[in-house]
Parts: C-alpha cells; sequence; structure tokens
C-alpha cells in the first residue's frame, strides 16, 4: 500500500468537517484585502496623493517597521501591498498553522488517526491531506483575490503577485506547523510552538525593516513584501516561499513516516509523585492548566511590546510630512501626539490579540467538558460554580497580565529611548491596561455561550473576527458610528493619547461581568456532557 | 435496611430521543448492586443523574437522603465516581490525579492511597498522557477506592483491566462490603457481577426490566433439563416447556431417548413426573446462568446449545 493511499478521502472529510471554518477564514481575508484597496482608492485618489503618503512612509522607520516599504509610490496597489502583505501574510499563516496542527497531532492525541490509520489509509495520508486542505483554502484565497483586485482596475500583474506571494508565504506555516505536529505531543504545544515561530517571522521582519532591511529576508513575511507587487514583480520570491514550504513539508514528511504513531520527539519525563499542596481545589486545577497558556501569551506579548517600544520614538517625524497619512492616523489612533497615537493604535490590536487569550482561556471550560473531564471534578465536592469560576478568574486575570506584559516592555524600551523610564512606563503599563476591559467582553459572550448554547461557541471566533474586522478597516471605510460602537474597542478610551474616561472602563466591564453572570447561571442549569 | 439509592419512574430524553423511559432502581446501604444492561440501555444516563450532572426530566430521586441535582457539593463528599471512559489531564501524572481527586472530595486516606498504588502496581509518576486504557481506569479507580466515601458509582469500572487486575479490583469491592461500604456496579462482565453483586438490577431502553437478588431471578427464569430416558417422553400439551437442539454427546448408537429442554418454573413439578413414568436413566437440571437471564431481557435468542 502506498504511504499516500486514502489522502483524498481524507482531504473530503476534512473539507466536509472544516466547511463553515474554512469559509470564515478565506471570506474574512478576502474582505480584508478587497476592503482596504477600495478605501485606499478613496484616500489617495490621484498619483501625488500616493506620492506624498508614500515619501512620508519613507522616512519614518516606525511606519517602515510596522507595514515595510512602498515600493512604486504611484500605484494604488503598492500602497495596498505596503499595508496589508505583513498582515494577511499573519492571518494566512494562522490558518493554516491551525488547520494543519487540526488534522495533524490534533487527530492523533484525540485518536481519531489510530482509526483511520486502522483502515485502507497510507502512514503519511493525514499529513498529506492537511497540506491538501490548506492548499485548497490557499488556492481559493489567491484565485479569488486576483480576480477581484484585477476587476477593481489595479495591474493584472500585481493582482495576481499580492495574493499568490502573501499564500505561500502563509503555507510555509503550513509545514512550520507539520513539523511542530511531529515534535510535540500535544496539539496545543504543537499550535504553541508554530505560532512562536510566526510571531519571531513578524519580529524579524519588523526588525529588519526598522533596520539595514538583512532581518527581513529570513523571514518570509519579508519575502513576501521584497515580491514587490504591483512594482516590477519579483517572481522568484513566491517560489522562494514554497521550496523552503517543501523543505519544511519534507522534513516533517521524514519523520511522520519514521516515528510511532502517537509519539512525539521529545520524551516524556517522570513527574510528582504525589500532587504539591496548590493543586487543591477547582481553582488550583484551573490555575494548573492555564498557567502554560498565559505565560506563552505573555511572553509573546512582552516580546511584542519591546520592539514596539523600541521603534516608537521615530514615528514623530512622520507628521510634517504627510497630512493624509497623519489624518489617516488619527482615524485609526487618535488625534493629538503622532507618537501616543502610535502606541494607542498598536495598544488596540494588542487588545484584540488578548480577547484571543481570552477566548481560549474561557473556552477551556468547554473544553474539560466535553472531553469529561469535568465530570470527575465535578463528582468531587465541588459546585459548577467554583468549577467553571476558576476558569473565569484565570483568564480574566490572565487578561490583565498579557496585557500588562506588553505594556511593560513597551514602556522600558520606549523609556530607555527617550531617557524616561520613570515616566514611560507606569504610563504605558496604565495605557495597555486601558485595553483589558474591552477584551473581557469578549470573554463574557464565551460564557455565555458555554452557558447557553455550547454548541454554537464557534460564534465567539466569529465575533472576534468581527470585531478585528470593524477595528482594522472599519474607520478607513467610514462604516456608520452604530456599526462602529458594536465594537468594545471602539469604546476604549485612546489613552495615552486621550485622558482616561472611567465611565466606558467601568461599563465595559460591567458588560463583561454581566454576560459572565448569565453564562454561569446557565451552565449551573444545564445539563453537563459531551 | 437504610435505602441509599431511591429512583423512581425517571425519564430523560435527548432531543427526540428517550434515554429513560420510567426508570427505578433502589439501592440499599451496604449492598453491592450490579447494574446490567446493554449498550446504550441508559446506564450511564442514570449515573450522571445520580451525579447531578443531568437533570432527570420526569420520576423522583434520593440519594443518601438528598437531592442529587440540589444538593450535589455536599452528596458528593460521601461518594465517590468511576467513569467507563477515563480521560486524564494529559500534563498531570496519576500520583497527581489521585491527590486531586481525593481532596475535590475532600481528602483521602494516605496510607490506603499507597496501598492501593501497590496493589493495582501503577506507575503514579506517569503523565497522564501516557497512560494505557488500563492505567487511566486505574488511576481513578485508586483514588474512588481510596477515599473514605459511604457510596461508590461505579460504570463499568473493569472494562479496561486485565484478568489480574481484574482480580485485584474484586478482593477490593468485597473488602469494600465488609467495611458496610454501598457499592453500585454497573457493568458488562457478568462473571464478575456474579461473583460479587447482591442484588442485580437489569435494564432495557431505558426501563428498569428486572431487579433482585440473582436467587430471586433465577426463581423466575428457566432450568435447563437433559435427561436419557427408556420410553419416549411426552411433553406435549405442557406450557412452559421449550425443546433445545439435542447435542451431540452419547452418540446415535444408544437406545435411550434424549430430552434437552428449558422449563418455567411452574411446570418443573409436571415435567419431572413425565419424566420419572418415561423410566428416567440419568437426569441433570441447572439453574439459568447469569448470561442467560441477561440475553433473555436483551431480546437475545438463547444460545442453541446449553451444556450441563
Amino acid at each position: 500500500m502506498s504511504p499516500f493511499a486514502g489522502t483524498g478521502m481524507l482531504v473530503r472529510a476534512a473539507v466536509r468537517r472544516d466547511r463553515i471554518q474554512l469559509i470564515a477564514w478565506v471570506a474574512g481575508l478576502l474582505l480584508l484585502l478587497l476592503s482596504t484597496a477600495s478605501s485606499f482608492s478613496s484616500l489617495y485618489p490621484t498619483v501625488d496623493d500616493r506620492l506624498a503618503v508614500a515619501r512620508s512612509i519613507e522616512t519614518t522607520p516606525s511606519f517602515r517597521a510596522l507595514y515595510g516599504v512602498v515600493y512604486n509610490p504611484t500605484s494604488l496597489g503598492s500602497l495596498v501591498a505596503w499595508r496589508l502583505v505583513g498582515g494577511l501574510v499573519l492571518g494566512l499563516g494562522l490558518m493554516n498553522l491551525l488547520l494543519t496542527v487540526r488534522h495533524t497531532r490534533g487527530d492523533e492525541e484525540s485518536g481519531r488517526a489510530e482509526l483511520i490509520g486502522a483502515g485502507a489509509v497510507g502512514r503519511l495520508a493525514p499529513i498529506a491531506s492537511a497540506f491538501a486542505l490548506t492548499g485548497l483554502a490557499n488556492l481559493a484565497f489567491v484565485v479569488i483575490a486576483a480576480v477581484g483586485l484585477t476587476a477593481m482596475g489595479l495591474g493584472a500583474a500585481g493582482s495576481l503577485a499580492l495574493p499568490l506571494t502573501v499564500a505561500v508565504a502563509g503555507w510555509v506555516f503550513a509545514g512550520v506547523a507539520a513539523l511542530t505536529a511531529q515534535l510535540a505531543r500535544t496539539a496545543r504545544g504543537a499550535g504553541g510552538l508554530a505560532g512562536a515561530a510566526l510571531g519571531l517571522a513578524y519580529l524579524l521582519r519588523v526588525a529588519g525593516d526598522a533596520g539595514n532591511g538583512v532581518l527581513s529576508w529570513l523571514s518570509p513575511m519579508g519575502w513576501a513584501q521584497q515580491t514587490r507587487a504591483f512594482a516590477d514583480e519579483r517572481w522568484w520570491l513566491p517560489a522562494l516561499s514554497l521550496a523552503v514550504a517543501g523543505v519544511f513539508a519534507a522534513a516533517a514528511v521524514a519523520m511522520a513516516a519514521r516515528r510511532d504513531l502517537g509519539a512525539g520527539v521529545l520524551p516524556d519525563r517522570a513527574g510528582r509523585a504525589t500532587a504539591a499542596p496548590s493543586l487543591s481545589g477547582p481553582f488550583g486545577l484551573a490555575w494548573r492548566l492555564q498557567r502554560g497558556v498565559l505565560i506563552g501569551w505573555a511572553a509573546g506579548f512582552a516580546a511584542v511590546g519591546a520592539v514596539v517600544g523600541a521603534i516608537a520614538k521615530d514615528v514623530g517625524s512622520f507628521v510634517d510630512n504627510s497630512p493624509q497619512m497623519a489624518d489617516y492616523i488619527r482615524q485609526i489612533g487618535g488625534e493629538d501626539a503622532i507618537v501616543d497615537a502610535y502606541v494607542s493604535a498598536v495598544l488596540g490590536l494588542l487588545a484584540m490579540a488578548a480577547a484571543g487569550y481570552v477566548l481560549q482561556a474561557t473556552l477551556r471550560i468547554r473544553g474539560e467538558e466535553t472531553s469529561t473531564r469535568a465530570e470527575q471534578v465535578l463528582a468531587g465536592s465541588v459546585s459548577r460554580w467554583s468549577w467553571a469560576a476558576g476558569h473565569v478568574v484565570c483568564a480574566a486575570v490572565g487578561t490583565a497580565v498579557v496585557l500588562a506584559a506588553a505594556g511593560v516592555t513597551m514602556g522600558l524600551a520606549h523609556g530607555l529611548r527617550t531617557g524616561d523610564v520613570a515616566g514611560q512606563l507606569p504610563r504605558l503599563v496604565e495605557s495597555a491596561l486601558v485595553q483589558v476591559p474591552a477584551a473581557w467582553v469578549l470573554g463574557g459572550l464565551a460564557i455565555l455561550l458555554i452557558g447557553f448554547a455550547p454548541r454554537a461557541l464557534a460564534l465567539a471566533w466569529a465575533a472576534l473576527g468581527a470585531v478585528i474586522l470593524i477595528g482594522w478597516i472599519g474607520p478607513a471605510l467610514e462604516l456608520p458610528q452604530a456599526v462602529l460602537d458594536v465594537s468594545p474597542f471602539t469604546h476604549t478610551p485612546l489613552f495615552p493619547l486621550t485622558d482616561v474616561t472611567w465611565t466606558p472602563l467601568v461599563l465595559l466591564a460591567a458588560v463583561a461581568a454581566a454576560l459572565a453572570l448569565a453564562g454561569l447561571s446557565g451552565l449551573r442549569r444545564r445539563d453537563l456532557g459531551p | 435496611m437504610r435505602t441509599v439509592i431511591a429512583a423512581s419512574g425517571l425519564v430523560k430524553n435527548f432531543g427526540r430521543t428517550r434515554a429513560l423511559d420510567g426508570l427505578d432502581l433502589e439501592v440499599r446501604a451496604g449492598e453491592v448492586h450490579g447494574f446490567l444492561g446493554p449498550n446504550g440501555a441508559g446506564k450511564s444516563t442514570t449515573i450522571r443523574i445520580l451525579l447531578g450532572l443531568l437533570r432527570a426530566d420526569g420520576g423522583s430521586v434520593r440519594l443518601l437522603d438528598g437531592d442529587p441535582w440540589q444538593d450535589a457539593v455536599q452528596l458528593h463528599r460521601r461518594l465517590a465516581y468511576v467513569p467507563g471512559d477515563v480521560t486524564l489531564w494529559p500534563n498531570l501524572t496519576g500520583g497527581e490525579i489521585i491527590d486531586l481527586l481525593g481532596r475535590l472530595r475532600g481528602g483521602l486516606d494516605r496510607q490506603r492511597r499507597e496501598e492501593m498504588i501497590k496493589r493495582f502496581d501503577l506507575d503514579p509518576t506517569k503523565k497522564g498522557r501516557a497512560y494505557s486504557k488500563g492505567n487511566r481506569q486505574k488511576v481513578v479507580l485508586i483514588a474512588a477506592l481510596a477515599s473514605g466515601a459511604e457510596l461508590l458509582l461505579l460504570d463499568e469500572p473493569t472494562s479496561g483491566l486485565d484478568p489480574l487486575m481484574e482480580e485485584v479490583f474484586r478482593e477490593c469491592v468485597d473488602q469494600l462490603r465488609d467495611e458496610g461500604r454501598t457499592v453500585l456496579l454497573s457493568s458488562h462482565v457478568l462473571a464478575e457481577v456474579e461473583a460479587l453483586c447482591d442484588r442485580v438490577s437489569i435494564i432495557r431502553k431505558g426501563r428498569n426490566v428486572e431487579s433482585g437478588t440473582l436467587a430471586d431471578l433465577r426463581h423466575l427464569t428457566r432450568t435447563t433439563v437433559s435427561a436419557e430416558t427408556t420410553e419416549p417422553v411426552v411433553l406435549a400439551g405442557l406450557t412452559g416447556v421449550h425443546e433445545l437442539p439435542l447435542d451431540g454427546h452419547g452418540g446415535p448408537s444408544t437406545e435411550l431417548h434424549r430430552v434437552h429442554v428449558q422449563v418455567d418454573p411452574a411446570v418443573l413439578p409436571a415435567v419431572l413426573q413425565r419424566l420419572t413414568d418415561a423410566g428416567v436413566r440419568s437426569l441433570t437440571s441447572r439453574p439459568p446462568t447469569l448470561e442467560e437471564l441477561f440475553l433473555r431481557h436483551y431480546g437475545i435468542d438463547e444460545p442453541a446449545e446449553a451444556t450441563s
């Protein structure tokens, strides 16, 4: 039997299993790309507008760092590429790594792979089907995006190069995830390692573009930018991404062909024979289950905070050069000091990422329930309330910890560059903490769903996706205020740009608490079980 | 005798599926009560209701003189539970999980914990994800057996254990009985139930079809009779006699007439009379095995071959 036998069948099963998820990912990223292109065409209608904004970007290291370089200032498409390539590689990379882990290590951990492997299915079919599945999703993105951009009147070559290069760069992370799925024994571990690689790729690109650009060449995100869509495209760079993805894939396949099903490369060490006193009661257990995830997120946030803080000082030179871009910055951030606007805009993005953490942490409640581990806890003398509350408290405090981690490193880095650590550190930590209540609201929504609609938890992720879209492109599209107001992040004060207004913070926290309490009371009343 | 579990007329629906359809269950203090039924009969659903994880849609249920839904937290100090399909936290060790489950219940007997780990031959330093099914089951069994719980709810607790460990489990249940504790044992291992249980409830499609001591149940069920007679036996006209195919033992050359039947208790005297009239030469009779009871209630035909 060929080691790939049954791959086609597995791909069809995976498409069936993930059909909604796949559509949501591809449609969400397409919406981001096409709506940004359309909003830029109204923001910078003439070549002069584009030249002006491109000149200011060139002279501002922090903008180069955040979004890279504009390669063809006269082209609208090049501006779109400048603004979106990094974000799209991040989005597609995340999609690819999550799908890959889900269909490789995820299935192995749950035991499904064993069932599949017992059929007339080759040893390498699961990993091959994961590549095929992510490949199909990326292909759909490329085709629709290329048609869409061309239809909007952007050049045909660039309209193909932009989606193609981000898709293959994102696909590198399917290869990375396939490899980490061989190394780690759990899906969470494999996803964490691959996610760290994605974050590293982003930081290398940021640090590279802020400096002499060498580091960017170590990152698939850098390759995607260097493809220079809409500016004399270099087609060999997407080919490089594809080759690197192939190398990762080959390494993963080689490992998968040799190792036992269910085994990792890293061996399990023996642990404690008895439990530490801290592992006691529902809160002790929740902390033990949540702390690894929290530490990972906090480390990632600290790294981003350090990079952002280190380049924040350079943003000031920007405002004089380009009134249009300054307008744009005001729209996404605020209207006073431009450094503060930058910090506040970055923290706004981090707050949405922190909402991702809140969802992951709160949805653990349902994960414990469906795995039936919750049954064993609740068969003890533990109320449902305290069982769930342990996780809720971890998630709520964890949100503050994660954002504070970014605030601390940002404050230290920015403080060191401006020689004002004593002033910047508390100020930026406060700026980070101001973002916490809005992120809590999404956690509250997740708990509400757990209490009343446990089979519809995907809605929590959909809500996060909607909120990110509103935050990212809502102001640029000049959406009506009523739509912007749907997102809790719209209501977060733009501190340090403006003063902290407590009313919206208290209201956001109250909404989050009300949602959570309602969800917990629903959880106490309903049947528990998978 | 005090009743520890008293459920009557329990109804539970999952959507349009009726999982429990008027189930009755009575478990008395100090007994080991076997809980039998085919897959999907509602055993686990019943146990989940007893644990307050599910709420019954109808009927009444009392557990240790409390309401399993309302008083779950207080009641669970007094009971221990072993699920049939054990999932452990992948990154906690077996030892940590045993301690954790004990603490969640309000403490566990350290000496007993060590003794059980030794008896079940468990390595408590392994991570949860590294255990096999049987070892996962041992982890939770040890936590339950080392607790001071007065009631143990065991849902197919030996389905993953090897025969040696099953033997250890039986010893432990005997010990629990000696200590006066109550056990509800849901099981498919009929020999285990026959060996351990004082009383048995058999359920099917969410209903109770039989309950009582094994002796009671046997009394209600047919006895298998095999005999050899000099004259042909006339059993026609008797209701409650069911012919079984003749097995090959004895060979065709014998001149004796052979009879192989199952007999309802009420007609047993009449059958014996007719066997005597026909000049009985040899006679074996055997009470029904639990397996036969079980199969009969599950609606599957009894095995074609019944040996004496």
